[in-house]
């Protein structure tokens, strides 16, 4: 069976099951910041955030569809960014 | 003559595109981050003055109508315009119904006093004058996206309508949705950043 035809049967299923999930996580992440987690609660938050940023990159945008250049130089942009936000803390923790 | 066009070229320009708004607005959230490791009192007290309820329901908005445009993507690629056009307006709508419900939480931060310089910051921690600065900065470049996207949006709708997106040539529509998309991401992070912290 080719793709277009396997897809064909529940086309847009892939869609719902996200939205579905991103909306789950968002009250899951407005319930966990109801409660005293202390320092783990900024964690815990961003960490479902990036979860929710990482099925719209993968379901929505279709970020692993489009060859191989597009996930490769997004990672690296992360990467950069990781690296800048690094070098800040380095200054800011040690000034 | 026929006009020579590259998807694949064209693609990849957008997500290159997106990826210098990744750092436009990763600058701001380093500068969120440096000021939080500095007054994290301040930004928890003035984190907890934000309009949670606002502040989800346009959470949920935003992830809807990238939703919306997703499926619209998927209807254009198996040649359902019309769906696609009827998925448009529906994003395009919430766009607009998340921009209304910003104006109302802006009206009430303004109406208590929550704006740089105003005498209510002035008297008050620094902490918390800062935060309401990035709240009003990191919100309000995120806002003039959302309409920017909304016209974006609109001139798909348009070209549509005009047979002038097709399933064959749908690159302007699959871009539109990578930047729509793009958008909706980095309020995933504004909303635990500046509604979440209490």
């Amino acid at each position: 069976m080719t793709e277009s035809a396997k897809g064909y049967a529940h086309p847009y299923r892939p869609l719902a099951l996200a939205i579905a999930a991103l909306l789950c996580l968002t009250a899951l992440t407005v319930s966990l910041s109801r409660f005293d987690l202390g320092a783990l609660k900024i964690a815990a938050a961003l960490t479902i955030a990036a979860v929710k940023a990482t099925l719209v990159l993968l379901v929505f945008m279709r970020i692993g569809k489009t060859g191989k250049a597009v996930p490769i130089s997004f990672i690296a942009t992360i990467i950069i960014l990781a690296i800048f936000i690094g070098f800040i803390f380095f200054d800011i923790a040690y000034r | 003559m026929s006009v020579h066009t590259d998807d694949t070229g064209s693609r990849i320009g957008m997500w290159i595109f997106l990826y210098t708004e990744i750092m436009l607005f990763g600058g701001l959230f380093i500068l969120y981050a440096a000021y939080y490791h500095r007054y994290a009192q301040d930004f928890i007290a003035a984190g907890s003055e934000t309009e949670l309820v606002l502040g989800t329901l346009n959470t949920a908005i935003l992830l809807t109508s990238s939703f919306a445009v997703a499926a619209s993507v998927e209807a254009m690629r198996r040649k359902a315009s019309s769906l696609a056009i009827i998925l448009l307006c529906f994003a395009v709508m919430l766009g607009a119904v998340f921009l209304f419900n910003k104006y109302l939480e802006w009206s009430r931060d303004f109406a208590i006093g929550y704006y740089p310089g105003s005498d209510l910051m002035v008297d008050g921690p620094k902490g918390q004058s800062i935060f309401f600065a990035l709240y009003f900065v990191l919100t309000g470049l995120h806002a003039l996206h959302v309409i920017i996207g909304m016209g974006i949006l609109c001139a798909c709708l348009i070209l549509t309508a005009k047979k002038r997106i097709t399933s064959e040539k749908m690159i302007l529509l699959d871009n539109a949705g990578l930047f729509w998309h793009l958008v909706d991401i980095i309020w995933i992070f504004l909303f635990p950043l500046f509604y979440l912290l209490h």
